[in-house]
């Protein structure tokens, strides 16, 4: 039962991690119908981009606010500006195909650029162990936990509480109305890519001690995110937490009662059973077809 | 068919039935390798293309192909055995593919393959008493015809190139006929076409199943080609190498995979040939061209032709327009 209920928290402290990722798909995909296969590739960046910092003897907490700042403009702005914008005409399998680009680029330019070896990366939380009722915890897993949902709640309550993450909602339920009631939609979404690329570096943060900075890191994570985010439900970013914890979870108790070997499989199974069962996802409203 | 089209396809016959006896072997090798992918490719420029499914799970199929042909073969059965088992196992597997297919589109599509091919690609890796696992399996040998051994680079090519002369032209046949249609009209609207009464629901199975059976066949001549298989080509990576491949050379247009595979296969393993230092930087280059073809050329490398056209005609006729408009200035002029 201890092994169990160690096993569960540490797939919490994952999933939190997915669940970040997950959330700003879930983001741009209301708010600009973008669907960013990149978005592993958006957590690989700013993990290089702090080492680097680092490197030249800026500490942690300095190195994550310029980073954080540089992601926005870069993964928020110019992407917005370069990629989706152009092609927003098209259709969402255009910008699909571009981010995949995107995300070749990015991942192969690091590797033949810089290193394509795995990278060490301090972590934030000292790295000791107690025992709450004969359960081991790790101080790691409880900080990436706190750390995770903090960001993710305080995404959430930015949403539903504030003038402007209100009106960005308006502008992800109904663009055209959004506009006639005075609310400026370029900035808001552009809003909207600013805070997928500022979750994309706290994701770096916290996952990059675990799985160590590398080109691919990204890879993994990505496809974790899509799936936790579609299990959630797509139009619903409660649901994008909801995902990542089942998904990190999940995965946890497979890797030790089923096979390690086959821990990959135990989302996309989740994620199938979902879309056969449920295709808007738990938290998910149906959306209807049109001719 | 247009004069210049025929030329053209004669041209094209012409270097590849007579370029390969003058070159080397790796040269003979990357023209297979090349034949091989058109092949995988063609199939999911069915599924993709013509049919407007999803698939980044092609590579799970081409990978079956191989498997299949690479582990009969070690259970002692013939090559010529392995090629329809291998078509009809991964059609099957496309139909089982295709299930999802009618219950999600788009992006969910593409993510239900990818997790697909994600679960074969374990598999591969994972059971080692059936696939070798990492250390893959080797010896698989090429077949032989009519007595005559495969075994050389060269009579392999014309094999390989006879096959996919007849897989081009059952894809022709096929894309010409009735079902070929209801591909399309699948795509354009699926609704409008349910209602014309086409049975969308098999239309889905089958372009996933005849894509799969295209890259089984693909992969079997993949197993052959290279003697040695493991997971890695049939990862996922390689599935969306594919769907690219399908997009940069016209999803949609029958010739576009021949350019695909040329620009994502060919190309790539040329460069670190000829240009070592620039190996490295091929697929960063490769993905940036896609983004860039995504803004300016979406419909793929076989769509600039009739960009040109429609270009041409364009500016035709808007010089027609001032032509006339300056005509009627003058008239105008003379009647005051």
């Amino acid at each position: 039962m201890t092994d169990f209920l160690q096993l569960v928290f540490s797939g919490f402290a994952t999933g939190s991690i997915y669940a970040l990722a997950a959330l700003g798909f879930t983001l741009l995909w209301q708010a600009a119908g973008t669907i960013n296969f990149a978005q592993g590739e958006f957590v690989m960046l700013p993990a290089f981009m702090m080492l680097a910092l680092l490197s030249y003897g800026a500490p942690l907490p300095v190195a994550f606010a310029l980073t954080a700042l540089i992601s926005t403009v870069v993964l928020g702005w110019a992407f917005k500006k370069s990629v989706v914008d152009p092609l927003f005409k098209y259709g969402m399998m255009q910008i699909v195909v571009a981010s995949i680009g995107l995300s070749i680029v990015m991942k192969n330019a690091m590797r033949a650029g810089y290193s394509a070896e795995a990278h060490p990366f301090p972590s934030l939380f000292s790295d000791s162990l107690f025992n709450v009722a004969g359960v081991t915890i790790s101080t790691g897993d409880v900080g990436t936990l706190v750390c995770a949902l903090l960001v993710v709640f305080a995404t959430q309550a930015f949403l539903a509480k504030t003038v402007t993450g209100r009106a960005m909602q308006a502008v992800a339920q109904n663009t055209e109305s959004a506009a006639v009631l005075g609310i400026n939609v370029p900035k808001m979404i552009f809003y909207t890519f600013a805070i997928n690329a500022v979750l994309a570096c706290v994701a770096a943060i916290l996952v990059t001690p675990v799985y160590l900075a590398k080109f691919d890191m990204g890879d993994s994570l990505g496809t974790k995110a899509f799936f936790a985010a579609i299990i959630g439900g797509f139009n619903n970013s409660r649901g994008a937490l909801l995902g990542g914890l089942i998904v990190g979870v999940s995965e946890n108790l497979a890797a030790a009662y089923i096979s390690p070997a086959y821990k990959d499989a135990v989302a996309l199974v989740v994620f199938m059973v979902v879309i056969l069962f449920r295709p808007q996802g738990l938290l998910g409203k149906r959306e209807e077809r049109k001719v | 068919m247009s004069k210049k089209q025929i030329l053209f396809g004669l041209a094209f016959g012409a270097v590849v039935l007579c370029l390969p006896p003058f070159l080397k072997n790796y040269g003979v090798y990357m023209f297979t390798t090349w034949l091989i992918y058109v092949i995988a490719t063609m199939g999911l420029n069915l599924t993709v293309g013509y049919a407007g499914q999803k698939s980044l799970g092609h590579a799970a199929f081409f990978g079956i192909g191989a498997y299949t042909v690479a582990i009969l073969m070690k259970a002692g059965f013939s090559w010529w055995l392995g090629l329809p088992a291998a078509i009809a196992l991964c059609f099957v597997l496309g139909v089982v593919l295709g299930f999802p297919a009618l219950r999600v589109q788009t992006i969910y599509l593409a993510f239900a393959t990818l997790g697909f091919n994600t679960a074969v690609w374990l598999v591969m890796r994972n059971e080692e008493w059936l696939t070798g696992g990492t250390f893959g399996l080797n010896g698989i040998a090429r077949p032989e015809i009519f007595g005559y051994s495969l075994k050389d680079g060269l009579p392999y090519y014309y094999f390989v190139l006879a096959i996919a002369a007849i897989a081009m032209g059952l894809m022709w046949g096929l894309l010409r006929s009735p079902w070929g249609k209801a591909f399309q009209a699948l795509r354009d609207n699926p609704i409008r076409a349910e209602s014309l009464g086409i049975d969308t629901r098999n239309y889905t199975l089958l372009s996933f199943a005849i894509g799969a059976a295209y890259a089984g066949i693909a992969g079997v001549l993949f197993a052959s080609l290279v003697d040695f298989i493991e997971p890695a080509p049939f990862a996922v990576g390689a599935s969306i190498m594919m769907y690219l491949m399908v997009v940069v050379g016209g999803s949609g247009y029958f010739l576009g995979p021949l350019i695909g595979a040329l620009v994502g296969m060919v190309v790539p393993d040329w460069i670190r040939d000829v240009f070592p230092i620039l190996s490295n930087w091929y697929l960063p280059l490769f993905g940036g061209t896609v983004v860039l073809m995504m803004i300016w050329l979406p419909d793929g490398l076989m769509s600039l032709p009739d960009r040109i056209r429609a270009k041409r005609e364009s500016k035709l006729a808007s010089a027609k327009r001032a032509d006339a408009k300056s005509e009627m200035a003058a008239v105008m002029g003379e009647q005051k």
